[in-house]
């Protein structure tokens, strides 16, 4: 396998051929796939329309395009892409295909949080935001102080996250099943995952807080590529081991609370994403770009399915996005791409 | 030199046999707590009476109809959970994997979506049914595509998981009468199932755990590393192919009987690791008997924690075995495989 090398004065970027021809391929789709999602709607609108509406003008379809459909489609591709670097990031720490933002509970705790504001709240979307982010980070907090003694082992965390969700998921299902009905049905929509009726007002916060994580992210990203070739060559090349895992456990959850404060803990796409990944790129370890642009598709096409399938009945897109991704993955596995 | 030198071997084989002993004493401790417990206190000696010599007082058939089959529903599931979970962490060489890991759970728990969807699951049978057979069409699909590695094998049990939980959750979303159903078996209890044919359950789950008492040995050759294994003379696709239906028969009739409480199953092997040894027959030996102890002593707490109706015991076996495995890994470190 060959490598490209850019160059531009101080700094150098190589990258494998193989990557840099899919990260193209995956640019084009998500392009593809967000024109696809501007275009679909109650009204179908022309590409011509969509290009002519994100200009400024386009009269009345070019408001619903800008100020309904945009933001969606833009959330489906940052979300995505945020989804991807957590579930590779905790890939990595771990060294473990299982490994997902989930492990260290903090799927479980925003939903524990979700729903003691819904049942004992009155629920409305400031409150579920704040319960679920608290909820997450007491979870995930917990668990790194528990494992934190004596170094961040991987397989500790892991366990110990484990067992930690394991006692909120208890909670969950408990409280969901003492709720009355509709509290409960509503409290499962809200744990799957969706992106509908997402505005600008809701989008542009988690925006710029995940820019600014990728950002940190993208000046560690050599680092974390050294961490993953093993222990042992990781210190020996000069990286910080502890701090590095930290700050990458930091920047994982950072990612993955924005995203289910706003949309819900979307499941499957940080599990998939770097998995798909990293197959399709045949590269070595969890690469981190390769799971982005994964994530970005895999939200974007499961988000557009899921107002298709069922249309005029939205559904959640973590209901799609479990669905797909998982078929996807089985297929991968089933035509024996990679060496798993 | 006159001390007698006792071979290490030896002196660690007496170890594990005293922990054993000590695990089957708790454990009959436990069972006979559990027959005397929950909304009628019975008198141990009581229970005994009821066990040995029965007669016809309301007591006595309390314990032999009521709490008896419950009890005995109770270690069936938690030593298959128990035992599957070994299976399954050595097969795929993974700590973190559980019994469900393969399909087995969310395979039922679809199949009872669909089912009740189309009015199949109203009765305590109809409901065993089809676990039964959704349980199996998974992990028949996880085999056929997951074949091959180990690491395959846990990644489209993992995939076919969501998949289907995807479905059966749209499902639910879109039908509350669906949801309502679903969202009783799915949180694990053992409570009113003792009613239920149980017969077939626990026959199954008691031929599996010879099964496995039989295949552990080969196991502890795989548990080496295929490489190691196959020079050892082991038939590695022979041994991981009884395994895997081991593990689906343990895991399949525990979760149809109980709902899923797959916890167990992550969670014993960690806690029977450490006295084992690294060894595969002890710990699936440990794990037959931890299972219970475990699944018993939160049925138990399921029955007293709250004055009124019961707690799910999921949620016990949860808050049970969550914090005593945080301590065990805090305190011995993660063992690996």
């Amino acid at each position: 396998m060959t490598a490209v090398v850019l160059r531009r004065g101080r700094f150098s970027i190589r990258v494998e051929r193989r990557t840099l021809v899919v990260s193209v391929v995956a640019l084009v789709v998500i392009a593809g796939l967000a024109l696809l999602g501007l275009c679909h709607g109650a009204v179908w609108a022309s590409p011509a329309k969509v290009f002519a509406a994100l200009t400024g003008a386009g009269g009345d379809s070019g408001v619903v395009i800008r100020q309904w459909r945009l933001p969606r489609v833009l959330a489906a591709v940052v979300f995505g892409a945020a989804l991807g670097v957590a579930g590779a990031i905790f890939q990595g720490v771990t060294r473990n295909p299982l490994g997902s933002p989930e492990v260290i509970g903090l799927d479980a705790g925003a939903y524990t949080g979700a729903l003691v504001v819904l049942t004992v709240l009155s629920g409305s979307s400031a409150q579920l935001i704040t319960g679920s982010v608290l909820g997450g980070l007491v979870a995930a907090t917990l668990v790194y102080l528990l494992s934190r003694s004596g170094g961040l082992s991987g397989l500790r965390l892991v366990v110990i996250g484990i067992a930690v969700n394991a006692m909120l998921t208890a909670v969950n299902s408990w409280i969901v099943l003492r709720a009355e009905l509709e509290v409960a049905i509503a409290a499962v929509g809200w744990s799957a995952g969706s992106l509908n009726g997402l505005g600008w007002d809701d989008v542009g916060v988690p925006f710029v807080v995940l820019g600014v994580l990728l950002v940190f992210l993208a000046a560690r990203s050599r680092d974390a590529q050294q961490a993953g070739l093993g222990r042992e060559v990781a210190v020996a090349t000069g990286v910080g081991l502890e701090r590095l895992r930290l700050e990458l456990v930091l920047i994982g959850v950072g990612c993955t609370a924005t995203v289910t404060a706003v949309a819900g803990p979307i499941a499957f796409i940080a599990l998939a994403a770097p998995q798909i990944g990293r197959r399709v790129a045949a590269a070595p370890g969890v690469p981190m770009l390769p799971a982005a642009l994964t994530g970005a598709v895999l939200l974007l096409g499961t988000d557009l399915l899921a107002q298709v399938l069922l249309a005029p009945v939205p559904l959640p897109a973590g209901v799609v996005s479990t669905a797909v991704g998982g078929s996807y993955l089985i297929w991968l596995l089933a035509r024996k791409v990679g060496r798993a | 030199m006159t001390t007698v030198q006792v071979p290490p071997a030896r002196l660690r084989s007496g170890a594990r046999v005293a922990w054993l002993v000590v695990a089957l004493v708790a454990l009959l401790a436990v069972a006979v707590v559990s027959l005397g417990i929950g909304a009628h206190p019975i008198a141990p000696e009581d229970v005994l009476r009821a066990l040995f010599a029965p007669s016809d007082t309301a007591n006595d058939s309390v314990v032999r109809h009521i709490r008896a089959p419950r009890a005995l529903l109770a270690i069936g599931v938690g030593a298959a959970l128990g035992v599957a979970g070994v299976l399954v962490q050595v097969i795929s060489r993974n700590p973190l994997a559980e019994p469900g890991v393969l399909g087995v759970t969310t395979g039922a728990g679809f199949a009872i979506t669909v089912g009740s969807a189309m009015g199949a699951a109203a009765s305590a049978v109809g409901e065993l049914a089809l676990a039964v057979v959704g349980g199996v069409l998974a992990t028949v699909v996880v085999f056929a595509v997951g074949w091959g590695s180990p690491l395959r094998l846990v990644l489209t049990g993992v995939a076919l998981s969501s998949v289907l939980s995807g479905l059966s959750l749209g499902l639910r979303l879109l039908l509350p009468d669906v949801f309502d159903a679903y969202r009783f078996w799915a949180v694990g209890s053992l409570a009113g199932r003792e009613q239920a044919p149980m017969l077939v359950p626990l026959l199954a789950i008691a031929a599996a755990l010879v099964g496995s008492a039989l295949l552990s040995r080969q196991l502890n050759a795989l548990a080496l590393g295929e490489t190691v294994a196959r020079s050892l003379g082991a038939n590695v696709s022979r041994v991981r192919a009884g395994a895997l239906v081991l593990i689906t028969v343990l895991a399949g009739a525990a979760t149809a009987v109980a709902g899923p409480i797959l916890f167990v199953g992550l969670i014993v092997p960690h806690l029977a690791r450490r006295a084992a040894g690294g060894s595969v027959p002890w710990l699936v030996a440990y794990a037959a008997v931890i299972g219970p102890v475990l699944l018993l002593v939160s049925d138990v707490g399921s029955r007293v924690l709250l004055p009124t109706g019961e707690v799910p015991v999921a949620f016990v076996t949860a808050f049970l075995g969550g914090p005593v495995l945080i301590w065990a890994v805090r305190r011995y470190g993660a063992a690996p495989l």
